[in-house]
C-alpha cells in the first residue's frame, strides 16, 4: 500500500492524473516522488506535494489521509486496483476508469465518475454536481460501473447515461438523468426538478418525494417493485411514468406512491 | 542573408521538374538564379525531398461559421490541448484548432498557402480578424456571392454588366478572392424552410433558376478576369443519386467560354458523387462523374475526402446540415444570414462499419485516382467536413499505395466493400503527381502565379520532407512516407525557416491576398442602396465593409476587368 499525506493545505488547483493504481504499480519510493503533477501552471513532482510512504499493507493499493479537495483527477483512466481516500476530494475523480474500486471517506467535488466504464465508486459523504456526467459538451456518459452515494448528489448529474448503476441514499438536485439512454439511477429520498429530461430509456427510481414531474411524461401503470440490480429490489408501490415524450423516449420513472400523494390526481388517466 | 538548398530531389511540376537533383537558391524572400555559396545559409537537402510549399484550396479555417463550431464543441478542445513552448502559442482543438494551432499544424506539414472558402460578407471582418491571427501561412477568403439579393437581383433581369460590378465591389469591401457559390437558390429558398432540388427549381421571390446563378456568375466572373473560376459546391449535395444533378451543372457550364481554363471549379467532390435511391441503396457515382471529366477541360474539382475520425461539419449549406441533423440527432446550428447566406454546424463521426461512410470513403478515392489528369484534382477533406486537415498524410498515402488502400479497406463494412470499385483500381500516384494534385495544380486553379513552383521569381515557399525518392518505394513503404508527410524536416516561406523537424522555430505573420478589381465604373452608391441596407441588413452601409486597417498584412492583387 501507497499511503499519500498532502504535506501543505493546497492554494492552487492541482492537476494529478498519475495517482492512479496503474501508474503506481511496480515503481519504487523515488520513482513515485518524480511523477509529474501540475499546481496552477507550475510543474511539479509528486514528491513535493505529498509525503509518500510505502507499507506492506497489500490492499488498497493507494490511501490518500487528508484534504485533496484541490487536487483534480485522481484515479483517471485507473482499470484495476483500488484507491481509499479518507477526506474531501477535488474534481473529476475516476474520470475515465474501467475497472478496480475507489472509497472517498468524505465529499467529492464536480465531474466524479465522469464517462466511467467500469469499476466502482463509493462515496461516504456528498458528491458535487455532474456526477456521471460527461465532459461539457460530450455525448459519451457513463458506460458501465456503478456509484454509490451516502449522502447528496448536486445537480446534472447521470447525463447522458448509457447503462450501469447509481445509488443515491440522500436527495439528488435537478436535471438528474438527463438526454440518459440506458442505466438504473435510484434516489433513496428525494429528486430535484426536471428529473430524466429528454430520457429516452433507462430507469430512475424515486423513494422520496417528487415534487414536480415534467409535462412530457405520462403516466402507464401502478407496480409494486423495481429491480434495481441483481438481487436487489427497491420496494413501492411506484407510479410508473413513460418518456420523455417529447423525445419519443421510453425511459421509465418511477415514483413512489406513498410519498407522492400529490400525484394520485394522475391515476385518472390510467 | 542568402539561402541554399543543396542536392534534394526537386519536384516542380509548374516547370516540369521531376525528381532532378537541384540547388535552389533564395534572395529577399524570393526564389533567384544563384546566390554566392560562401556568403549564404546552406541547407544540406541531399536525399531529401524538395516540394514547393503546399497550396490548399478549401478549408475552413476561420470566420462565424468556424468560431460558432468552436463554442459548441467543447469536448472537441478537451482531448486535444497544445502547451506553450518557447516559440509558439498554446492553443486547443482537434477538429477546429484554434488559429495559432491551426497554423502550426499547416506548417509542420510543410503548407505554406491556404485558402478559407465561404466567408459570409457580413461575417468579412470577423473572419479577417480571425485570418490575421493565423501565423505560418498566406491566406484568402472566397465571399458567398451565389445568393447575395443584389446578384439574384441583377441575374434575373439579365443584367451581367451591372452584376459584375456589384460582384467586383464586394470582393473589394470583403477583402475576397474568389466567388464562392453555395447551393445556389438553395440557400435563398431556406430562408423560407424550403429548399431547390434540381438545377431547373425556381427560388422564390426571384423568378431565377440555380442554373441561370451558376452561369450568370461564370460570365461574371469571366468578365472580370478575376484569377480563380467560380467556386462552387453543388445543389443536392450529400443526397443519394445527387450524381446526376452534378452531371447537369457540370454540362450546363459547357456553354461559357473559356479559352482553355477552367470555368468552374467543383469543391469536395465526394459529396456530389452519390449514386442510389436512398441512404440504403447507396452506391457511387465517380465512375459517370470521372468520365465526364476526362473528356472535358472546363472543371476542376477537389477531392473532400472521408476520414474516419469525429470531426465537426460546417458549411453555409443550411438545408444540408438539417438534413444531416435529422440523420445523426446531434446537437446543431443552423442560420439564415440576412440577404446573403444560410449556414450550419453538427458534429459527426465517420465510422468504418457505417457502409454509408464507408462508400463515401471510397467515392473520393475513385474520383482522384480515377481522373486521368492531376491537374483537374486537388487533395482536400474540405476540413472539418470531412475530416480534420491534420490527417492530408493519410489520404497521401492511400493515393500513393495500393497497399496503403487495401490496409483500410479490409477494415470497411462489408456492404461498403462490396460496392466499392477501389479494388478494381491499381493506379499509384508518383510524386510527380502528389506535388500536383498538393501544390502546383492548386496553385494554378487559383491563380497565384508566385507560389506552388520553384521557378525563378516564385515566393520561397518550400517544403523539404525526410524522404529519399531512389532508396524508399513509398508504394509498399507508406508508413514510412506518412511520416515523412506528417512532420516535415524544414518549411520554408518567404525564405525564413520556420519548421524544421517537425518542431516549430520561429512564428511568422503571413499576408492576406485579395483582388482589386479595377472596373471601369463603379458601383453607384446611391440612396436606393442605403435603403435596402436600412431594410433588409442589421448593419448600416457604412459600417459594412471592411476597412483597410482590418488587415494586418495586405497583399491586393490589382485586375483589370472587362466591364
Amino acid at each position: 500500500m501507497i499511503v499519500l499525506t498532502p504535506l501543505k493545505k493546497y492554494q492552487y488547483p492541482i492537476i494529478a492524473e498519475c495517482i492512479t493504481p496503474d501508474v503506481f504499480q511496480g515503481k519504487t519510493k523515488e520513482e513515485l516522488s518524480n511523477l509529474p503533477v501540475w499546481e496552477g501552471n507550475k510543474k511539479r513532482k509528486l514528491g513535493e506535494l505529498f509525503k509518500i510512504d510505502v507499507t506492506s499493507v497489500k490492499s488498497p493499493d493507494i490511501t490518500i489521509i487528508g484534504d485533496v479537495i484541490k487536487v483534480k483527477r485522481i484515479g483517471w483512466g485507473m482499470t484495476q486496483g483500488e484507491i481509499v481516500v479518507n477526506g474531501n476530494v477535488g474534481m473529476h475523480l475516476g474520470k475515465k476508469m474501467s475497472g478496480g474500486k475507489i472509497v472517498v471517506n468524505g465529499n467529492t467535488e464536480g465531474w466524479t465518475g465522469s464517462q466511467m466504464k467500469g469499476g466502482l465508486i463509493e462515496i461516504k459523504g456528498n458528491a458535487g454536481d455532474y456526477l456521471g456526467s460527461p465532459y461539457r459538451g460530450s455525448t459519451v456518459g457513463m458506460r458501465n460501473g456503478k456509484i454509490i452515494v451516502h449522502g447528496n448528489v448536486g445537480s446534472d448529474a447521470a447525463i447522458y447515461m448509457k447503462s450501469g448503476v447509481i445509488k443515491i441514499h440522500g436527495n439528488a438536485d435537478s436535471f438528474m438523468g438527463f438526454r440518459m439512454t440506458g442505466g438504473v439511477i435510484h434516489i433513496e429520498k428525494n429528486a430535484g426538478t426536471r428529473l430524466g429530461a429528454c430520457m429516452t430509456g433507462g430507469k430512475i427510481v424515486v423513494s422520496g418525494i417528487l415534487k414536480n414531474i415534467m409535462p412530457t411524461f405520462a403516466l402507464e401503470l401502478i407496480k409494486g417493485k423495481v429491480k434495481i440490480e441483481t438481487g436487489e429490489k427497491a420496494v413501492g408501490p411506484f407510479y410508473v411514468f413513460l418518456g420523455d415524450l417529447a423525445e419519443t423516449g421510453k425511459g421509465k420513472l418511477f415514483v413512489s406512491k406513498e410519498k407522492n400523494p400529490q400525484m394520485s390526481q394522475y391515476e385518472r388517466f390510467l | 542573408m542568402d539561402l541554399l538548398i543543396k542536392n534534394g530531389f526537386v519536384f516542380d511540376p509548374l516547370n516540369g521538374v521531376n525528381g532532378d537533383k537541384m540547388d535552389i537558391a533564395i534572395r529577399n524572400g524570393k526564389i533567384v538564379e544563384s546566390v554566392t555559396e560562401r556568403t549564404s545559409k546552406i541547407i544540406d537537402a541531399t536525399g531529401l525531398t524538395v516540394f514547393p510549399g503546399g497550396v490548399d484550396i478549401h478549408t475552413h479555417i476561420a470566420g462565424a461559421e468556424v468560431n460558432t463550431g468552436r463554442l459548441v464543441r467543447p469536448e472537441d478542445h478537451e482531448k486535444d490541448f497544445v502547451r506553450k513552448t518557447a516559440n509558439t502559442r498554446s492553443g486547443v482543438g482537434y477538429s477546429i484548432p484554434s488559429t495559432f494551432i491551426t497554423g502550426y499544424r499547416y506548417s509542420r506539414m510543410g503548407y505554406t498557402t491556404v485558402m478559407n472558402p465561404s466567408m459570409a460578407p457580413l461575417e468579412a471582418k470577423h473572419t479577417h480578424e480571425e485570418l490575421n491571427d493565423i501565423p505560418m501561412l498566406d491566406k484568402a477568403t472566397y465571399p458567398l456571392l451565389g445568393d447575395w439579393w443584389l446578384v439574384l437581383e441583377n441575374l434575373s433581369k439579365g443584367d451581367f454588366e451591372e452584376c459584375a460590378r456589384y460582384v467586383a465591389w464586394m470582393l473589394r469591401i470583403t477583402k475576397g478572392y474568389a466567388i464562392k457559390i453555395v447551393n445556389p437558390g438553395g440557400l435563398e429558398s431556406w430562408g423560407f424552410g424550403r429548399n431547390v432540388h434540381s438545377i431547373d427549381d425556381e427560388v422564390p421571390n426571384f423568378c431565377i433558376t440555380p442554373r441561370e446563378i451558376m452561369c450568370g456568375l461564370a460570365k461574371v466572373n469571366k468578365m472580370l478576369n478575376l484569377p480563380h473560376a467560380i467556386h462552387l459546391h453543388t445543389n443536392n449535395l450529400g443526397i443519394p443519386g445527387n450524381y446526376t444533378t452534378t452531371l447537369e451543372t457540370m454540362k450546363c457550364l459547357e456553354s461559357i467560354p473559356n479559352d482553355g481554363k477552367p470555368v468552374a471549379h467543383i469543391t469536395h467532390l465526394q459529396f456530389s458523387s452519390f449514386a442510389g435511391e436512398d441512404w440504403g441503396t447507396l452506391t457511387s457515382g465517380a465512375e459517370e462523374i470521372t468520365k465526364y471529366i476526362n473528356n472535358h477541360d472546363h472543371i476542376t474539382f477537389d477531392m473532400g475526402q472521408i476520414i474516419f475520425t469525429d470531426t465537426t461539419t460546417m458549411t453555409a449549406d443550411g438545408p444540408f446540415e438539417y438534413t444531416l441533423y435529422q440523420l445523426s440527432g446531434h446537437k446543431w446550428v443552423n442560420s439564415d444570414v440576412e440577404t446573403e447566406t444560410s449556414g450550419g454546424i453538427i458534429p459527426f463521426r465517420y465510422k468504418r462499419k457505417n457502409p454509408v461512410n464507408a462508400i463515401q470513403w471510397s467515392i473520393g478515392l475513385e474520383l482522384a485516382l480515377m481522373t486521368k489528369n492531376p491537374w483537374k484534382v486537388f487533395m482536400t477533406t474540405d476540413h472539418p467536413n470531412a475530416g480534420p486537415f491534420t490527417a492530408y498524410p493519410k489520404i497521401l498515402a492511400w493515393l500513393v499505395s495500393k497497399k496503403a488502400r487495401e490496409a483500410t479497406f479490409k477494415r470497411l463494412h462489408r456492404k461498403g466493400q462490396r460496392r466499392s470499385l477501389l479494388p478494381s483500381i491499381t493506379r499509384e500516384l508518383s510524386l510527380y503527381d502528389l506535388a500536383i494534385v498538393t501544390r502546383a495544380g492548386q496553385a494554378k486553379s487559383l491563380g497565384l502565379k508566385e507560389k506552388g513552383h520553384l521557378g525563378v521569381g516564385a515566393d520561397a515557399d518550400i517544403a523539404i520532407f525526410n524522404l529519399n525518392p531512389e532508396k524508399v518505394d513509398i508504394a509498399q513503404k507508406y508508413k514510412t512516407f506518412r511520416r515523412a508527410f506528417s512532420n516535415v524536416a524544414y518549411t520554408i516561406k518567404g525564405g525564413k525557416v520556420l519548421v524544421k523537424d517537425g518542431e516549430v522555430l520561429q512564428q511568422s505573420a503571413g499576408k492576406t491576398m485579395w483582388v482589386d478589381v479595377q472596373t471601369s465604373q463603379e458601383v453607384e452608391v446611391d440612396e436606393e442602396i442605403k435603403r435596402k441596407f436600412r431594410e433588409y441588413w442589421t448593419v448600416e452601409f457604412d459600417n459594412y465593409p471592411v476597412s483597410d486597417h482590418y488587415l494586418k498584412n495586405s497583399s491586393p492583387i490589382t485586375i483589370k476587368a472587362d466591364v
